[in-house]
């Protein structure tokens, strides 16, 4: 049995701002926050009571007692209690392969609706015990007696109380995530007026988004927030000058402004047939036309860790038939303004292109104008998993506003990993 | 192995009396040993906008298997992917903690004295991230091959920037200027093999000519380019002689020594154990020539590579020279080389293909107290080089000299000890050279893929302050 690929629409999205890391959202969970981004789309599209395909999300920071966190969330929300849900994780990846999960499952005809998200706390940090200190509980818990109970509680040490705190590291090099960026970025001769030139356009790109009510139908606030609180308006490359860089050494190039903050928040976009769509009267912002996912190997391997969508969009053209050129809009998620440029110098450069990726020729350079348009996680803050739904959202509204075109949408992500996708729109038509 | 001066410097102990009393410490120069990487670090290409020769460089640095670094420019990363480089990227308003062994800059692109500035721009960033016995070869189109005056003079301008560097650039460090001319870009291989590797320890601040060679240049194993190939040594016994063979016969070269009789048994102690063979003869007899030529032709079947390195010195100011100590060294020196190539070439022994390469001296070049004939004679050498090279060409023979400064043996030993410490001291190097040193520029000019080299006069002196 064939069945015919159906198209697949992007109708929406909702979010909450974005909170710097133990603050606004310091007392929120990631159940409270998705429940808050979830809710807030139901109101906007009216699904009040709607069974809908799924719901796919997820957290990269997740405590034990959230193993099964979108499933909690829909039922604590307004939509039918029979709609199904399920958690992935792909880091920083979690937000846009969810996308693609659930736009995969509607192209199929498995399912007419669904909504893809993510959600993520730096703040509500799911602390544990030691390693030690664990098995030594479960030893506890499998005592029979209770003279071997005392026997076992005899080896508890002070050293053992110690929480097991999640860091921003990667497990097989130890390295940071910023830390393995910035000798990328020094491999690519990133220098630090590129980068903070970057954060200064993401900032005021994104608060000439909230001025010309861009955000209003993408945004609901939360907890007294109305905007990302990480948003500068006023930023400039004069400000982010001054700041001492914090990765890459005292020679570094990476600061604060010119990386993403610890952040809290989440995110949800609305994925349908047309047909679905159709019934509702809801206008398609975009289509979801197609999705790649590329590894590197940054351990053993001679890449970076973030460089994996360096990798995935020539894959994902070639697919298509189309170049680097031949997009609206770039939505290049900025963990680290190194990282983008590091992505565009890359595709630029004829030794990378025809050394790494095989090709005969570099995919070139973008227009610049064209990257980033509303701002992106400089701006924004990156509450991990949260990010790819604001960005398929934000660009599929965009895409329509402009009365059609094509985004290329690219997230680099922990692990070597990148995910990236394609958006196309007619517009209003 | 250093001089006793320069063991000493670089002991724990000599470091700290020489920094403490501010006494130059000679670096000890890294020197080739077989199977050694050509390159030990980054190198580091850039070139001039406009230039012909980043493409060319790429692919021999490619050949090498070197780490190559680049500046994000266009031209310079599609020359390094062209030629299989997966160069890194230098960008050095960012350098990190970049250190490169080699500097490699194609000053082609050059046609203006105002573009000079490129040298600048590309050097300044990075000429204190170089490592000990680091590399700087700049590449330029020779004057003559030039379209323009402006072009002519900003070329030429290239040899006093390489001059002066390599005075600069310490710590065991060389910088040389090599001319390739336009169509000889393929020839470019075995000069930056040589210059680029710690073959070529102790030669700096030399300029060097490549033409269009007469076949397309072969491929060599880097490791074993003289493999095959039969070379005559001449003075092979002792000396420099012995280290000439040595490295021919180490490059994979059949060495045939030859020394005068009553050194026949040091000769064959040398030949022997390289596995060569040897040949006694007086190359100032009248029938020398013919019965070299005999053996080779009997014994090999022709040869190769012949190197004329057998020499004397008589030494007297012209004033007490007796005429019997000029004709000697004058003899030996030079007119018995040209008697032998004449009958080599004549006889049809010199096989196509064949290098000659001819032992000349800086004091053919600047002239020494008391050597007016050896001076003579030396100069006389470069002279036979240059005016043959045009000539052995046609039969696709080259022949080229190099001309050694202070080198290490038994002759400079002897030499009073203040004239001694003065030679050796005064070139970019604080230290003499060795032997070997001289035997690797004789076998570069040796290689099979030489063939663009003809007619070259390239000092051994650790860029002697005398002549230069």
């Amino acid at each position: 049995m064939t069945t015919e690929l159906r198209k697949v629409a992007v109708l929406g999205g909702n979010r909450i701002p974005f909170a710097r890391s133990n603050s606004a959202y310091a007392a929120a969970s990631n159940q409270d926050m998705l429940t808050a981004a979830l809710d807030g789309l139901v109101s906007r599209f009216a699904l009040e009571g709607e069974r809908l395909g799924e719901v796919v999300a997820g957290a990269v920071l997740k405590h034990s007692r959230d193993f099964n966190l979108t499933r909690e969330t829909v039922m604590s929300t307004r939509l039918d209690a029979a709609t199904p849900a399920y958690d992935i994780q792909q880091a920083c990846g979690t937000g846009l392969q969810a996308a693609l999960l659930v736009a995969n499952k509607i192209a199929l005809g498995q399912i007419d609706c669904g909504v893809a998200g993510g959600v993520d706390t730096t703040s509500d940090a799911p602390l544990a015990v030691g390693d030690d200190l664990r098995k030594l509980l479960i030893k506890l818990n499998n005592a029979r007696s209770t003279g071997d109970r005392l026997k076992v509680l005899a080896g508890v040490r002070p050293g053992m109380i110690v929480p097991a705190i999640p860091r921003n590291e990667e497990p097989r090099t130890g390295l940071s995530m910023g830390e393995h960026q910035a000798r990328t970025g020094a491999r690519w001769g990133v220098t630090r007026a590129e980068q903070d030139e970057l954060t200064a356009r993401s900032h005021h790109n994104l608060a000439a988004a909230y001025e010309r009510g861009f955000q209003a139908d993408l945004v609901t606030p939360f907890l007294g927030l109305e905007r990302d609180q990480n948003l500068r308006p006023d930023s400039s490359v004069e400000k982010l000058a001054k700041l001492k860089p914090v990765f890459g050494g005292p020679q570094g190039t990476m600061t604060a402004g010119n990386s993403t903050p610890l952040s809290d928040g989440a995110a949800a976009v609305l994925l349908a047939s047309e047909e679905w769509a159709q019934e509702r009267g809801l206008p398609v912002l975009a289509h979801l036309v197609t999705g790649e996912t590329a590894a590197v190997d940054y351990v053993g391997g001679d890449e970076g860790l973030l460089m994996a969508p360096a990798y995935a969009v020539p894959r994902m053209l070639d697919r298509l038939g189309l170049t680097l050129q031949d997009f609206d809009i770039y939505e290049i998620h900025e963990a680290f303004a190194s990282q983008v440029l590091s992505t565009l110098k890359a595709w630029e450069d004829a030794v990378f292109c025809q050394e790494r990726l095989g090709r005969s020729a570099p995919l070139g350079a973008i227009d610049r104008s064209r990257l980033n348009v509303n701002g992106s996680s400089l701006a924004a803050g990156h509450p991990f998993a949260a990010t790819g739904g604001r960005i398929v959202a934000a660009a599929a509204k965009e895409l329509y506003e402009r009365g059609g075109g094509r985004a290329l949408i690219s997230i680099c992500a922990a692990g070597g990993q990148g995910v990236v996708a394609i958006l196309e729109s007619n517009g209003s038509n | 192995m250093p001089d006793t001066y320069t063991s000493l410097a670089n002991s724990p102990i000599g470091k700290l009396i020489t920094g403490q009393l501010g006494l130059p410490r000679p670096t000890i120069l890294e020197r080739y040993s077989p199977g050694d990487a050509t390159i030990s670090g980054q190198v580091l290409l850039g070139a001039a906008p406009g230039g012909r020769l980043a493409p060319a460089a790429a692919t021999v640095l490619a050949g090498l298997s070197a780490n190559v670094s680049t500046a994000l420019r266009g031209d310079l990363r599609k020359a390094a992917a062209d030629a299989g480089l997966d160069a890194a990227v230098f960008n050095g308003e960012v350098p990190g903690d970049a250190r490169f062994k080699a500097l490699v800059f194609d000053a082609t692109g050059i046609t203006d004295s105002t573009q000079l500035r490129e040298l600048h721009a590309f050097f300044h960033p990075v000429v204190r991230r170089t490592q000990s016995c680091s590399r700087v070869v700049v590449l330029g189109t020779a004057p003559e091959d030039t379209g323009s005056p402006r072009e002519a003079a900003a070329q030429r301008a290239l040899e006093g920037f390489t001059r002066s560097l390599g005075k600069e650039i310490g710590q065991g460090g060389t910088v040389q200027l090599v001319y390739v001319a336009p169509g000889a870009e393929a020839f470019l291989g075995s000069t930056l093999r040589f210059l680029l590797s710690a073959r070529s320890a102790y030669v700096s601040g030399q300029v060097v000519r490549i033409n269009q060679g007469a076949a397309t240049p072969p491929v060599v194993d880097v490791h074993r380019p003289l493999e095959g190939k039969v070379a005559l040594v001449t003075g092979a016994s002792r000396g420099i002689g012995a280290a000439i063979a040595s490295v021919l016969a180490r490059d994979g070269a059949h060495v045939v020594g030859l020394d005068i009789p009553p050194l026949a048994e040091d000769l064959e102690a040398v030949t022997s154990a390289l596995g060569g063979s040897f040949l006694t003869a007086d190359i100032t007899t009248d029938d020398a020539p013919q019965s070299i030529a005999l053996h080779l032709q009997e014994a090999h079947g022709g040869v190769d590579i012949v190197v004329h390195n057998a020499g004397i010195t008589q030494d007297r100011t012209l004033a007490r020279m007796k005429p019997e100590r000029w004709e000697r060294v004058l003899d030996i020196n030079l007119s018995s080389e040209e008697r032998i190539n004449d009958e080599l070439l004549s006889s049809g022994v010199l096989n196509t293909g064949a290098r000659i390469v001819c032992v000349s001296s800086i004091a053919g070049i600047a002239g020494n107290n008391g050597q007016t004939n050896y001076g003579t004679s030396k100069a006389g050498v470069a002279g036979m080089v240059v005016a043959m090279a045009p000539v052995l060409a046609k039969q696709q023979v080259t022949i080229n000299a190099v001309a050694p400064g202070f080198i290490e043996t038994q002759m400079t030993a002897a030499v009073p000890i203040a004239i001694r410490e003065a030679g050796r001291r005064m070139n970019s190097m604080s230290q003499g050279g060795l032997p070997v040193d001289v035997a690797e520029a004789i076998a570069w000019f040796a290689a099979p893929d030489s063939g663009g080299l003809n007619g070259n006069v390239v000092r051994v002196c650790g860029q002697s302050l005398l002549g230069a």
